[in-house]
């Protein structure tokens, strides 16, 4: 029986180079579950990360009593994560579950019926339309919804409303990554494939603390680099964590880049590689354009230059530069430390240029991993719930918005492409002036998970706009709504989502949803009926009733685009798990990797944007994009680095970034009902490194009050391994408490200190970027309630008395002797 | 040379006064942060453009900056309020920079034709770096015009 809070990567399965990633079959049944007792598995995906781990839910009794990791599917071969493995199911009985509608009443929050609740919704949206129209409504959802739920959305938004202002937390989590993918190729899509793993002999990881973010991923470069012929690892963090180490050990290594500097960074690098011939000049000249810009952007980022503005010393900046000048294949992954930090759109950028530079891209062992920070983020943005517009297509190119109009039979002007879809902070901002008064939140807590709290939570509370939430629990967020909406959760419905790397899973309906709880797609659906939404046709607007007519009318929307859906199904889905699109005739069983040909989506006609100013966000032009003449190659941008809006001062000395922990999710909603995950993190803390701690007076388990110009936290000190001169806090932690016992409850949320400002081209909001001061308000009486494990671990020696955390509760894990056959996996052979 | 050199100080002097229009709109419309950093950045383009041409300045002399005076824009010493306010700042910044746009065009063509490489290269950069900072007033404009039109309180 394995405690997974302790051993959270599991038992390794090393293998060589090019051969199969093995399988390993984890499960997790409750207490007092045993395997023989479980009634029927239901086929769906994890949803605690954004990996997309494939998984059966166990059932017993009309309940959902544990997980078990899918051997046979293409994401994790059977492994399953501790989230996933003790978080995804016991919020599902939770005793506080949302179980019928509240509306607001004499300031008060009071339970009524649908009709009623739903009744509220459609006056006070009715009332709106008429009296200002569309522009006065505001959608924010989640990277948690099914595509189904996405999409059905976006078109009530799109051709039922014609409001611009729809985005999701995606916003916060995944932007940047879309935006990354858009300058650079012309469309979204993930190049890679986790399948690069097996074959690369270097691994560059940007911003990205995967050991903690994406567990079963780093398990499996784990087996990478514990095995023949390991890939050595290139880690970019400011903090010392788990890749770094791993960094160490493979003989690659560890820059260390002052938070907000990413992009002079990358522009070193990007330097390196033309200072010593490493660009492979005939594959760029034949698939890219834009070279020489880039060649005169980077010129003044010398390695030296380079160590005055980030502190990396000038001869680290060089080796990394060397090992991605040299290896044959680099696999590299970009996540929330270069997404949610300065420049971050021009730094991830700059990520695929080097892959361009080097003619790296599209066959395996050389993929780009531009991460998401949730499960199905990747659908609000296919979707358009996050504002682009469905299968992404172009708001900008009038063909686009005609096939969408046909599609839906609506007139092409209802559909909002006047101009780029309206951004979650600027949603936000309207909402605060009561431009837009009316604001549907599903899915999400805001109020502790947008920056610059205090400001959010009275935005939502204020009279101007009225908030509709629909979620599982009364969170933060909904605590504020004007109504509330009890929805139904993972297992209690049914729908896909898609990962990271494309790969599309069927989630299954397990057990019914409690008491009066809808799927957020019924609640969507009821709230068009109740409207009245009709096509030119005069019949109704949304066609279908079942998740599967939506996927069905989904599939329709992905025709011709290069998100292709069209050879999927429900009952496909229902075979082997783990589709990666596109999946069409041309590619019956999926696609592992995009790009093979070294032909991009970047055709004026056939983009999702002409591209943007990397600096500045001002958009090009489709004059301007035609006459540079793509003709299917990417673009290598660049753009100049700016130092960050806040630098460290007298009054705030010190860097302030924000982060997650591997026991929590989000705003521990799920995980935080999860009693294994809830002991390994229970409470909030802060990092400091020794030398800052030392200065001030500070030591393990003190309490301290951290201070921004915005607002303030005070909890408990973990004195450890973050880089001199910075301060990390983790972002999980809201007033909400699942014993009412944390000390802190009303003084630990990380987005107090976090300041309103975002990137110009992706509009993700920087979270690791502000200034901060520290001061010791009082002595602890212990160690800080922090992990002793991953990045949070104490900086050895000197405050080792922190114990390790409670064990979890029992898992089981067997590693397959017959590895079973992946269709598309290149290193995967039938036997 | 009197004219080129006329026109020279009126690229200083229409660069200085776009600079401190930008910064008083950023800081008039702070609470639009995009527009507050955006604008301080695109400032601080201006400053450079006129640090670059300092030097060739002195060369030509600045002297005679009487008859350009008719071509000065007024700056913008205040922003205005609310969001149709940002959309009428915006487009008078739009009609600075086009002047300091159209200033640069004119200056490249003197410096073509007496062979200045230097100045040349200052103007074609200057000229492009303004191209970008109307494309960015052209996108913010397009954003906050439906809005603001609109809805706006």
């Amino acid at each position: 029986m394995v405690d997974r809070i302790n051993d959270i990567w599991g038992e390794g399965t090393p293998h060589p180079r090019g051969t199969v990633w093995p399988a390993r079959v984890d499960l997790h049944l409750e207490e007092g579950v045993a395997e023989a007792d479980v009634e029927r598995w239901v086929q769906s995906a994890c949803l605690l990360c954004s990996n997309g781990c494939g998984c059966d839910i166990a059932v017993k009794d009309g309940r959902m009593v544990g997980v078990r990791g899918r051997a046979g599917d293409t994401v994790n071969h059977g492994r399953l994560g501790p989230k996933g493995l003790y978080g995804s199911t016991p919020w599902a009985s939770s005793s506080d579950r949302l179980t019928r509608p509240l509306v607001r009443r004499d300031g008060q929050l009071v339970e009524t019926d649908w009709e009623t609740a739903m009744g509220r919704i459609v006056e006070v949206s009715k009332g709106l339309l008429a009296e200002k129209g569309p522009l006065s409504h505001g959608f924010y959802t989640s990277g948690q919804l099914f595509l189904e739920e996405y999409y059905t959305l976006a078109v009530i938004g799109k051709a039922g409303l014609g409001t611009p202002h729809m985005d999701g937390n995606t916003r916060l989590c995944t932007a940047t990554s879309a935006a990354a993918f858009k300058e650079s190729f012309g469309a979204d899509g993930q190049p890679g494939s986790y399948t690069d793993i097996e074959h690369c002999d270097a691994i560059f990881l940007f911003g990205h603390n995967m050991p903690e973010t994406q567990t079963v991923l780093w398990a499996r470069i784990l087996d990478r680099t514990r095995g023949e012929d390991p890939p050595r690892i290139v880690c970019v963090d400011p903090r010392h964590t788990l890749v770094a180490a791993e960094a160490e050990r493979t003989g690659g290594i560890h820059l260390a880049p002052r938070v907000g500097t990413n992009l002079a960074l990358m522009n070193g690098l990007t330097r390196e590689l033309f200072t010593h011939g490493w660009v492979h000049t005939e594959w760029v000249e034949e698939h890219a354009i834009g070279v020489d810009d880039l060649r005169d952007t980077v010129a003044p980022y010398t390695p030296e230059e380079v160590e005055r503005i980030c502190g990396v010393p000038a001869a680290d900046l060089r080796q990394a530069a060397r090992i991605f000048g040299e290896s044959e294949a680099v696999l590299s992954t970009v996540l929330q430390g270069f997404y949610q930090s300065h420049q971050a759109t021009a730094a991830s950028v700059a990520v695929n240029n080097l892959h361009l530079l080097r003619g790296q891209i599209g066959r395996p062992g050389c993929g780009v991993l531009q991460m998401n920070g949730q499960p199905t983020a990747q659908n609000n943005r296919e979707c358009g719930a996050d504002g682009d517009l469905p299968g992404f297509r172009n708001w900008d190119n009038p063909t686009h918005v005609q096939q969408l109009a046909d599609l839906w039979k609506v007139d092409a002007m209802t559909i909002p492409h006047w101009a780029p879809p309206t951004h979650a902070m600027q949603i936000m901002s309207y909402a605060e002036t009561g431009s837009i008064g009316f604001l549907w939140i599903s899915a999400t807590n805001p109020a502790v998970s947008m920056p610059e709290s205090a400001r959010i939570r009275k935005i939502l509370a204020g009279e101007q706009c009225f908030v509709v939430v629909q979620d599982l629990f009364l969170t933060e967020t909904a605590e504020l709504a004007d109504v509330v909406l009890p929805a139904a959760g993972w297992g209690e419905k049914t729908g896909c989502f898609t990962n990271v790397n494309r790969t599309v899973h069927l989630s299954e309906q397990a057990v019914e949803p409690p008491d009066e709880a809808r799927s957020d797609l019924d609640i969507f659906l009821a709230y068009a009926d109740a409207m009245k939404f009709t096509n030119i046709e005069g019949d109704p607007l949304i066609g279908w009733r079942t998740s599967e007519e939506a996927f069905d009318a989904w599939r329709e929307a992905t025709r011709g685009r290069p998100i292709d859906y069209t050879g999927l199904s429900y009952d496909k889905l229902r075979g082997p798990s783990g589709i990666p699109w596109p999946v069409n005739d041309e590619h019956p069983d999926g696609t592992d990797r995009l790009y093979a040909d070294g032909r991009f989506p970047s055709d004026t006609d056939e983009c999702e944007t002409y591209g943007h100013d990397l600096l500045t966000g001002g958009a090009v032009t489709e004059t301007e994009h035609r006459a540079m003449a793509p003709a299917g190659r990417a673009f290598l941008k660049g753009a100049a680095y700016t130092p960050p809006h806040e630098e460290p001062s007298e009054d705030y000395p010190l860097r302030y970034t924000t982060g997650r922990t591997v026991y929590q999710f989000h705003t521990r909603t799920k995980t935080g009902r999860a009693r294994s995950l809830d002991q390994a993190a229970p409470d909030a803390w802060v990092e400091l490194s020794p030398t800052d701690a030392a200065g001030l007076g500070i030591s393990e388990g003190d309490w301290v009050r951290v201070e921004s110009p915005r607002g303030a936290i005070e909890v408990r000190a973990r004195v450890g391994t973050v880089m001199a001169g910075a301060v990390f806090a983790p972002f999980h932690y809201g007033h909400w408490d699942p014993h009412d016992l944390a000390p802190d409850a009303e003084h630990r949320l990380a987005n107090e200190l976090t300041m309103t400002v975002w990137d110009p081209v992706s509009k993700q909001p920087y979270f690791k970027t502000a200034a901060c001061r520290v001061t010791k308000t009082r002595d602890g009486d212990g160690p800080s309630p922090a992990p002793t494990t991953a990045a949070s671990a104490p900086a050895a020696p000197q405050t080792a008395e922190a114990p390790a955390s409670p064990p979890g509760g029992a898992t089981s894990s067997e590693v397959l002797a017959d590895t079973p056959h992946y269709a598309l996996d290149p290193s995967s052979r039938r036997t | 040379m009197p004219h080129l050199s006329t026109y020279v100080g009126l690229a200083d002097r229409s660069e200085q006064i776009l600079a401190e229009s930008f910064r008083a709109v950023g800081l008039g419309h702070a609470r639009a942060v995009d527009v507050f950093h955006t604008c301080n950045l695109l400032a601080e383009m201006c400053d450079r453009h006129r640090r670059q041409l300092a030097p060739i300045a002195e060369r030509y002399g600045e002297d005679d900056i009487e008859e350009p005076e008719r071509l000065h824009a007024d700056g913008l010493a205040q922003a205005r309020d609310g969001e149709i306010g940002l959309l009428r700042d915006l487009q008078d910044l739009h009609v600075l920079a086009t002047l300091v746009q159209t200033t640069w065009t004119v200056i490249a063509q003197g410096a073509q034709g007496l062979r200045d490489a230097e100045l040349l290269d200052v103007a074609t950069t200057a000229n492009e770096e303004t191209s970008r900072q109307l494309t960015w007033l052209n996108t913010r404009m397009k954003v906050a015009a439906p809005q603001a039109l609109i809805v706006a309180p």
